[in-house]
């Protein structure tokens, strides 16, 4: 099978992604597939006409490639396609309209208020923050609307620092949330074919608490997989991240993040196209789940081919 | 040396992934990847790093630089000299003559210190700056960076403290930390490193019984900050490391490339070599592809780093060291320079000129006599970090000021790069920039209600969706 690996692109996670579309090409190699890799680019139609692959495996991390874009042109190309489709990417990449879905049926996630910059330009709505921030408390958190990975992700403990945490989040995206802080245990559920994979915890080393930077090191945060809850408190975070997954109509994979605080589990957000790189959470949990990379690849890849049709959500 | 924007260029140039695919021939061996390893295996790699591996650390910001590589950005990143204007026809020659009159040679090992041929370039290119050691004082490295890498690990042990300027060549850090330097910043003006506050800092290091083992300085258009010590603070720091017996570490990658003011005496002649280790390069006069550098060190210390440099190469590439021969026989190694200067300082004049229509008033930047970089200082609530990846939107690049610091101050300043683009590319980049900054300052005082800005645009703003903001006119 003619497999094309789309990766790379502009968005600010194409280094996460290159890692991604390079382990996956490998497998499907493997596999006996007949990968190309395709950097996205101006040039990308005019290259899927050319090489007429006969399934796309979306690699692409963050804007671009993972808000549905990608997902759009290929339905246009009539190619499948691996992970979510157009409306799950677009919704999923959209933290504020995530939130608003999932709050509407009635899955737990914090509370939180969002502005894009013109509603600070024109219509004053710094004069709000000071409502914002006793209904959410300190600490709080902001971050841009639509960024997959922890740029931009800024604390604020005290109210002076909300205004700095704003503008460096609004250098990453035109719309932001402030967020109420859940202390607590961070865990990631990773979603295959709509099954959870075992729950993922993440737990930083405590002075790099508050760096996000330290996510993605080696050595720097220490992952857990399978977390060690019970398994009530495991059945219970599955069952928020498969209702979060159905809710937000993701189909293939995703990744979904959650923090287990005084309140129960509370969903932060649902990664469309998670990464897939040697320190990556969703092929940790396959792999806990006794799903090595290449078979990952494998089922993604059935996963796509199986698509009905009918799936495709064009918009009116 | 610079490292920020030339690593990602060789990271990428290295990752096959990247390169047009070639078509394969039929005796070359087909390209086969190791299995990636599991999570399991890292955190077993994890459990074997060396200590000090911990405070080598990758950032955030490195996966935002690998966008700079793509051709649509404009990137004031990087600390390329301008290689294009190197005459293809004399490489060819020159190289040409190496391999039908010194073929064995050239492809064999060489001494670790150096060829004595290598040496004499060196001397002439010393002689121009004032100074004229002995050959025996000279050690040819790999480039500058490794001249760094080998006095760190000749000197320092873990905890000792070494004293660099605030900001510090960004690439400098790494090898500091790598061999776990606890490091001290000096802060700096537009005259570089304050020595009266070097003053107190020894004196504070010295109460505590803790004696620094050298302090680190580019003097001369500094990386970043473009900034050049003057003569009397060279003269003050000279006296204060032989008060404290403490050796500085000179690094002069761009002294020749002087657009206006005065030369300045290098702190190696104002020394005489006792106290200073001096650090040269061929990168930004001549090449950084043949990685040829150099350290001039009182014996002592110079037989010590020469061991180091046989634990970890030893010798300097043979080959770069003939075409340096070759390249310096021809006597034209001057007038290059002086077409480098030529074109540089035109670039430097193009990067302020467009720093004082596309900045907000509220910036500053460094106006550097010489060398490749500036350094711009936005007011404190921006952080260059963040703004990158808005910059990186608008196609335009730069190093943020974080990088040159090992405590996160910096956080508001950024490096921006005149040496490697033409003066439209410049200009263009800087607009983008000012564009992006304005943009933000505006959103900042909107939130703090400090004043509200009519949305009202001015004819001249850069983008149609701009706030504008009082200019420089």
């Amino acid at each position: 099978v003619k497999v094309a690996v789309l990766k790379g692109g502009s968005s600010l996670e194409r280094g996460v992604s290159l890692r991604s579309a390079a382990r996956v090409e490998d497998a499907l190699g493997e596999l006996g597939h007949e990968p190309i890799g395709i950097d996205v680019g101006p040039d990308l139609v005019s290259t899927l006409r050319a090489e007429r692959p006969d399934v796309v495996f979306i690699a692409l991390h963050g804007p671009g490639g993972e808000d549905g874009t990608v997902q759009e042109l290929l339905e246009i190309l009539d190619l499948p396609y691996t992970g979510p489709g157009v409306a799950a990417c677009a919704l999923c990449i959209n933290k504020v309209a995530a939130k608003h879905e999932m709050r509407a049926a009635a899955l737990p996630t914090p509370d939180w208020a969002a502005f894009n910059a013109t509603a600070f330009r024109e219509l004053g709505a710094g004069d709000t923050l000071d409502e914002i921030e006793d209904r959410l408390g300190f600490p709080l958190v902001v971050k841009p609307a639509s960024q997959g990975s922890s740029l931009g992700v800024e604390f604020a403990s005290r109210r002076e620092e909300v205004p700095e945490a704003l503008v460096a989040a609004f250098s990453y995206d035109d719309r932001v949330l402030l967020e109420r802080y859940v202390k607590g245990r961070e865990l990631a559920v990773s979603m295959l074919d709509g099954e959870p994979l075992p729950v993922v915890e993440a737990i930083p080393r405590e002075e790099d608490f508050f760096n996000f930077e330290a996510r993605y090191e080696i050595g720097r945060t220490t992952y857990v997989c399978p977390a060690e809850l019970g398994d009530e408190q495991t059945r219970q975070v599955q069952e928020l991240a498969g209702g979060t997954y159905e809710t937000l109509g993701c189909s293939g994979f995703a990744r979904v993040d959650l923090m287990l605080g005084d309140r129960g589990p509370e969903v932060l957000e649902v990664n469309a196209i998670p990464g897939l790189t040697d320190t990556s959470l969703f092929p940790m949990a396959a792999e806990a789940a006794g799903i090595d990379f290449t078979q990952l690849v494998e089922r993604i890849l059935a996963s796509a081919r199986e698509r009905p049709a009918s799936e495709a959500t064009l918009p009116a | 040396v610079d490292q920020v924007g030339f690593r990602q260029h060789v990271r990428l140039m290295s990752n096959p992934h990247e390169r047009d695919k070639a078509s394969p021939r039929a005796d070359q061996p087909v390209r086969r990847r190791r299995a990636h390893a599991t999570s399991r295996d890292l955190e077993r790699y994890a459990s074997l790093f060396a200590r000090r591996t911990q405070v080598m650390r990758s950032s955030a910001m490195r996966d935002l630089m690998a966008i700079t590589a793509r051709p649509e950005v404009i990137s004031l990143a990087g600390g390329l000299p301008d290689t294009s204007t190197f005459p293809s026809d004399s490489f060819a020659a020159q190289m040409t003559r190496i391999a039908h009159e010194s073929s064995a040679q050239a492809l064999q090992y060489g001494p670790t210190e150096g060829f004595e041929e290598t040496k004499a370039c060196i001397l002439e290119v010393m002689a121009a700056e004032g100074m004229s050691p002995d050959p025996d004082d000279l050690i040819v490295t790999s480039g500058g960076q490794q001249a760094i890498d080998l006095i760190t690990k000749t000197l320092v042990d873990p905890g000792d403290p070494v004293i660099c300027e605030a900001p510090t060549y960004p690439g400098a850090v790494p090898t500091f930390c790598s061999y776990e330097a606890d490091v001290h910043q000096v802060s700096t003006d537009d005259d570089g490193m304050r020595t009266c506050e070097l003053e107190e800092l020894l004196a504070g290091l010295a109460t505590a019984g803790r004696r620094p083992k050298f302090i680190y300085s580019v003097p001369s258009f500094q990386n970043p900050a473009g900034v050049t010590l003057s003569e009397q603070r060279r003269r003050r720091l000279v006296e204060l490391a032989r008060e404290h017996e403490v050796l500085i570490v000179e690094d002069n990658p761009y002294g020749l490339l002087r657009y206006d003011g005065e030369l300045q005496p290098t702190l190696y002649s104002l020394d005489g070599g006792d106290y200073v280790l001096y650090l040269g390069t061929l990168s930004k006069i001549l090449s950084p592809g043949i990685r040829i550098g150099w350290v001039a060190a009182p014996p002592p210390v110079l037989e010590k780093i020469g061991l180091g440099k046989q634990a970890a190469d030893l010798c300097t590439s043979t080959l770069s060291q003939y075409f340096v021969r070759e390249y310096f026989g021809e006597g034209r190694w001057r007038e290059y320079i002086e077409d480098l200067v030529e074109i540089y300082r035109s670039r430097r004049d193009a990067m302020l000129d467009a720093l004082e229509r596309y900045f907000p008033e509220q910036a500053d930047w460094t106006r550097p006599e010489g060398g490749l970089f500036l350094w711009a200082t936005l007011p404190d609530y921006i952080d260059t970090t963040d703004l990158l990846a808005k910059a990186l939107r608008e196609n335009v690049a730069f190093v943020p000021g974080r990088a040159a610091y090992v405590d996160g101050r910096g956080a508001a300043s950024m490096r921006l790069n005149f040496s490697a683009s033409g003066e439209e590319v410049l200009r263009e980049g800087i607009r983008r920039i000012g564009h992006v900054v304005s943009e933000q300052m505006a959103l900042y005082e909107t939130i703090t209600g400090e004043h509200r800005i009519s949305p009202e645009p001015e004819d001249d703003a850069p983008g149609g969706d701009v706030v504008p903001l009082p200019r420089r006119e």
